[in-house]
């Protein structure tokens, strides 16, 4: 099924995303080609994940997986067949987060692997405009899979096209930024800090496109 | 190869060779840039190459939909003016409270081109200066968020007139009748517009390179000088009083007033959307056409010179508007 996936990413929604958002991108080089890398974005709208895999280098589109929420879209339907088929998620099962159970089991396997991860550390879509804490389940990956870079991903103005709870999507441009990517130096703390930092820079240098 | 033939046979020779003097330029342009590293070694030439690169794809997308008709100009243009009100709608000061507001004016755009896929110039004519001017600042009203109410109403006018209303008009000089259309049909007045106003910006460029020492704008522009802008202005004026004849109807009054404006209308397009992105904050629009920036910075100029320039033909020449 890698034919489809490509197929629909490169040909249908590419083109739809460009129309819809211009899809400009900062940094396109530096973006892996190859795994295991993570690839750590803020998040404000599923257009975030559509945008960073119509965005993507061809030629390391086919290893891009994008971790999301069982809870959410393995529901079953026509949504559970496109997160597997053509979006390629690695389930995370957020809902069973605390219970003991190791809900990152599958990234981790994915990354080892050699698959570039995109996860969004905040755990959940936010508002657009400031960044919820970073969850700690980004250092534990890149702690646990010490060969996979972290990249920081600014993803400016996504949340305008489809913010959280809407159903109408509206063209607006957006603007991808991608870091240098930071390399897992052994302590939680200082590696989310230095992250967010990093995500912070981007976001400095974003284009305005964002409410007023 | 029949087909071909008969394709380029049915078009207008003044256009056919127009076309091909702009592809001579352009070629001669791509010369000069091989030969540049020559001439200034180590210097840094990537950003013209691209710009150079750019100007191929726009000519070749334009020229392509003016040769095809107005249906294929037409379907051109609307692409170009939901880029371009894309662009300023994303970078503006829009509230939170007006996403659906932004959607509007892409559904006023769809209806404002629906009236030249229509031909009803009484309809375009009022449409957005007077109805969408009215109803968005209502809708404004209904969603009830009274905070910068005023200024984003302004916002919202600005970006529909300069994107959609202004930039229409190009769409609209395709429906000229061919009886009044003379001597190059409708595509040689469309062609005619596009050359002159790139031709302003170039001129007004090199002048201000070659000779430029006073500031004309320096809160806006620091790098326009009077000297750029005068330049320009007799150049390009000098290239509409004696290019004018060969595209357009327009004689006597009717040329020499589009080649004392044309020039003036294309500078403060471009010193007028310089000062509305020097308020945002940004240099380009967007990173759409490489070397080049965002549409509307390549756009700017012909927000203003496309209106004036219908104007004149409509009012000294085209009895069909």
């Amino acid at each position: 099924m890698r034919w489809l996936r490509r197929f629909v990413l490169v040909l249908i929604a590419r083109p739809i995303a460009r129309v819809f958002t211009g899809a400009d991108i900062i940094g396109r080089e530096k973006l892996p080609l190859k795994g295991p890398a993570i690839l750590a974005a803020n998040h404000a709208s599923h257009v975030d994940t559509i945008l960073m895999l119509t965005l993507y280098p061809s030629k390391g589109l086919d290893k891009v997986r994008p971790a999301a929420a069982a809870d959410y879209f393995l529901r079953g339907g026509l949504i559970s067949w496109l997160s597997n088929t053509i979006i390629g998620i690695v389930p995370v099962a957020r809902d069973k987060a605390g219970t003991g159970a190791d809900v990152l089991a599958p990234v981790r396997e994915a990354l080892k692997a050699g698959d570039i991860v995109l996860i969004f550390p905040e755990g959940t879509r936010g508002d657009g405009e400031e960044m919820a804490q970073l969850k700690s389940g980004v250092a534990r990956l890149a702690a646990d899979v010490p060969e996979a870079p972290v990249y920081p991903i600014w993803l400016q103005g996504a949340g305008r096209v489809l913010p959280k709870g809407e159903a109408v999507p509206v063209p607006m441009n957006c603007t991808v930024l991608v870091g240098d990517p930071l390399h897992w130096q052994g302590d939680r703390k200082a590696f989310l800090e230095e992250l967010r930092v990093r995500l912070e820079d981007l976001k400095a240098k974003a284009p305005p496109q964002r409410w007023a | 190869m029949d087909a071909v033939t008969a394709f380029f046979a049915q078009q207008s020779p003044v256009v056919l060779w127009g076309l091909g003097g702009v592809l001579a330029v352009l070629t001669l342009a791509v010369g000069i840039t091989a030969l540049l590293p020559v001439i200034k070694p180590g210097g840094d030439f990537t950003n013209l190459r691209q710009r150079i690169a750019s100007w191929w794809v726009m000519i070749a997308l334009l020229a392509g939909a003016l040769l095809l008709g107005w249906q294929a100009f037409t379907a051109l243009m609307i692409v170009i003016s939901f880029i371009a009100l894309r662009e300023f709608l994303s970078l503006a000061p829009v509230r939170r409270e007006d996403r659906l507001i932004v959607l509007a004016a892409f559904v006023a755009m769809g209806i404002n081109y629906l009236f030249i896929i229509l031909d009803d110039y009484g309809l375009y004519r009022v449409f957005i200066p007077t109805y969408v001017f009215l109803i968005i600042p209502f809708l404004m009203a209904c969603i009830g968020q009274t905070r910068a109410f005023l200024a984003t109403t302004a916002t919202f006018h600005w970006a529909i007139v300069t994107c959609v209303y202004n930039l229409g008009y190009i769409a609209f000089l395709m429906r000229t009748p061919a009886a009044e259309a003379q001597p190059a049909g409708a595509a040689g007045l469309v062609f005619f517009l596009l050359v002159v106003t790139e031709a302003n910006d170039v001129a007004q460029y090199v002048w201000g390179k070659l000779f430029g020492k006073r500031k004309i704008v320096p809160k806006v522009s620091p790098n326009k000088t009077w000297e750029g802008f005068i330049g320009g202005w007799v150049t390009t004026s000098a290239l509409i009083w004696f290019l004018g004849p060969v595209f357009t109807p327009l004689s006597g009054i009717g040329l020499a007033t589009l080649a004392l404006f044309l020039p003036l209308a294309g500078f403060a397009g471009d010193v007028t959307m310089s000062a509305i992105k020097r308020d945002i904050g940004v240099k380009d629009t967007s990173a759409l056409i490489p070397g080049h920036g965002g549409l509307l910075d390549r756009a700017d100029s012909l927000t203003f010179t496309a209106p004036l320039y219908f104007h004149i033909l409509a009012y000294f020449a085209l009895g069909h508007f």
